[in-house]
């Protein structure tokens, strides 16, 4: 049997929409459709099609006021885990001479993904409470005299758990495309007479750019996906996005959540296309 | 010819990654400037190790370099002023040709302006300025090469290190690019130290061969001189065109000797003058298979002045404008014959016929 050309190419990427259709596709158009029903306030919903939701969201200042919060935190976790990350990789790949010892490491990297993420988070808590290892410590050195109070329950603790949780998504894609680059490539820069910094600027941070736009894919994707980590480590102090509308399914307002979840993937979107707008990663990879 | 400078030598240069084995065992060499040189070697002979210290991407263990008449063990390769072309050339793959050929330009902090302007004239003299906006994956092996030739030479080196310029590149391509190599040494008048594993590639480019072998050099000399009349053994085999011959000195007498071996005995070898022979001593001697003659048995002998051995044809090859006959005269190594197409096909041989196999007597030469 032969099959048309155009039979072949609906075949070649039927896995993904094997993929895409059920898992992402229906739902966003079910979320899309809950999100212009109106809600009865006791959990059920009826069909009477309009943007209100929509209108209702643009309109309060707490909207506003959450994604500042979000793309705050986003922003602030992406730097810190991009530097963090960068060197990381940048060690890895340049400073240990020994292949098997770099892979060796980088396993190590991975260790603490071994426990779950609530572990890891809460884990904090003894190290940075007001009676935790930190301020302790620094009141028996005589640094301090009062327990820091922005340690824990605050943004800082929120950075920190996320830069924590999420800085081996910056390492895996920052190594992968550092380990591409030919050793002979750099060596070819400093025969040129580029100094440190000339091979880092002009060398090693433009070919390490395509793993620093997936790191920040993910990064960003998943802390404005996230409410949980902002909960626990902001005590409570702090609201985020997603939190907002989990709090909405909570006294069963689908549809405004509805809203709140398409307009948040929307931003998610634009916030991914303008990493590749900055990084084409498809002409980066085929290089 | 030359810009001044440019002169190498090299004084007990040594080499060791682990204090035990040396990559390159007391090297003394001295290249003048403006010359053409090919360090030549099996690989992990060290000629790369060689070529990097010069370049200043490795320390000699021990040992000088000098450059100009200055050590400049220590000092970076802008200071040195040399520049070098890696193998398989190391491109900046992220940037267009112009900025990999600006690129020393750009770290000197040369205005925009300036280092394309320069740039500019460099893709010009290597016929890159369709390119210039290409990026190195886009280009074939043979302009990538330029590109790299023209980055090295953008900073005007006083010494060019080429790094298996040609082993990238296919065969006819290669013959293409070494004409090239050649023109623009000439042209730039500065000194070329070219590493390579391939023979006709070194004979071909270099003023000065260096054979080389386990870190030492075997043999270093003007390419006539390293391929007519090899010092050794090894540089014989491994250059090639020789055929080498074992055996014993048998009689001494006044102005002749005779060798003899496991499959001939008697050949006739020349007497020099300063290299005194004992009979019963263990020699190898050379002849170049292009030297040789091939006679059909039962004719008029071996002329005078010659001499010879006896063997079976044990395969012909036809080359264009020659004919390579292999035999079985040399014991277990191999023994060839040049012989001239119009000769051979007067009077075919065909494997399985014994001939034999002559040469005048002072063509051989005695190896060390």
């Amino acid at each position: 049997m032969k099959l048309n050309r155009n039979a072949v190419g609906w075949l070649n990427v039927s896995p993904l929409l094997a993929v895409m259709v059920p898992f992402f596709i229906v739902p966003i158009i079910v979320v899309f459709i809950a999100s212009i029903m109106q809600t009865d306030g006791f959990g059920g919903m009826f069909w009477d099609p309009s943007l209100e939701n929509y209108s209702y969201i643009f309109k309060s200042d707490l909207t506003y006021r959450l994604y500042f919060e979000t793309v705050k935190f986003a922003v602030l976790t992406l730097v810190f885990s991009a530097f963090i990350g960068f060197w990381v990789a940048h060690f890895l790949v340049f400073h240990v001479r020994s292949k098997l010892l770099a892979m060796g490491l980088f396993l190590v990297c991975t260790v603490p993904f071994w426990t779950s993420n609530i572990i890891r988070m809460i884990s904090w808590i003894p190290l940075l409470g007001k009676e935790g290892l930190i301020n302790r410590a620094l009141i028996a050195m005589g640094a301090i005299q009062e327990p820091l109070e922005f340690l824990l329950y605050s943004d800082f603790a929120v950075v920190v758990a996320y830069v924590h949780q999420l800085t081996i998504f910056m390492i895996v894609p920052i190594f992968n495309s550092m380990a591409r680059i030919d050793k002979r490539v750099v060596e070819a820069a400093v025969d040129a007479g580029a100094s440190k910094f000339d091979i880092m600027r002009y060398i090693i941070v433009p070919m390490s750019k395509s793993g620093i736009a997936l790191g920040a894919i993910f990064v960003v994707s998943i802390v404005m996906g996230d409410f949980f980590v902002v909960k626990v480590m902001s005590g409570g102090g702090t609201a985020s996005v997603v939190g907002a509308f989990y709090e909405d399914i909570g006294v069963l307002q689908y549809p405004s959540a509805a809203a709140s979840a398409i307009i948040l993937t929307i931003l998610v979107m634009l916030m991914v296309a303008a990493i590749l707008r900055i990084v084409d990663i498809r002409k980066e990879i085929t290089q | 010819m030359g810009t001044g400078n440019g002169d190498i030598e090299l004084a007990g240069v040594t080499k060791s990654y682990d204090g035990e084995t040396y990559a390159v065992d007391g090297i003394n060499l001295k290249i003048p400037d403006g010359a053409y040189c090919c360090l030549l070697g099996p690989s992990g002979c060290g000629k790369s190790t060689i070529l990097r210290m010069i370049a200043g991407h490795e320390d000699p263990t021990h040992g000088e370099i000098l450059i100009g008449g200055e050590d400049v063990v220590g000092l970076d390769p802008v200071q040195r002023r040399t520049a070098m072309m890696f193998q398989s050339y190391a491109l900046f793959p992220h940037l267009s040709v112009r900025d990999n050929i600006a690129f020393a330009l750009r770290v000197r902090g040369l205005s925009k302006t300036e280092r394309y302007g320069k740039a500019d004239e460099m893709m010009e003299k290597v016929h890159l300025t369709e390119f210039a906006n290409r990026l190195p994956s886009q280009l074939s092996g043979g302009q990538q090469q330029r590109v790299a030739l023209a980055r090295a030479a953008i900073t005007e080196p006083r010494v060019l290190l080429l790094d298996e310029p040609l082993s990238a590149l296919d065969e006819h391509l290669r013959i293409r690019m070494r004409a090239e190599l050649s023109r623009m040494q000439r042209d730039l008048g500065i000194t070329f130290i070219h590493v390579t594993h391939t023979q006709m590639e070194a004979i071909a480019l270099a003023d000065t061969v260096v054979v080389m072998d386990r870190g030492e050099i075997r043999q270093a000399g003007p390419a006539r001189e390293v391929y007519a009349s090899p010092n050794n053994r090894y540089v014989a085999e491994f250059i090639g065109g020789q055929n080498v011959l074992s055996g014993k000195v048998g009689d001494v007498n006044g102005s002749k000797a005779t060798l003899a071996g496991p499959t001939f005995s008697n050949i006739e070898i020349p007497l020099l003058a300063g290299t005194p022979l004992h009979s019963g001593q263990s020699l190898d001697i050379a002849i170049r298979r292009d030297d040789i003659d091939l006679l059909r048995l039962g004719g008029n002998g071996v002329p005078p002045g010659s001499t010879g051995v006896e063997g079976a044809v044990t395969g012909v090859e036809y080359q264009g404008t020659f004919v390579k006959v292999m035999m079985d005269a040399a014991g277990e190594g191999e023994f060839v014959a040049y012989v001239p197409e119009r000769r051979f096909f007067e009077d075919t041989l065909s494997v399985g016929d014994r001939v034999l196999a002559v040469w005048q007597i002072d063509h051989a030469h005695l190896l060390a």
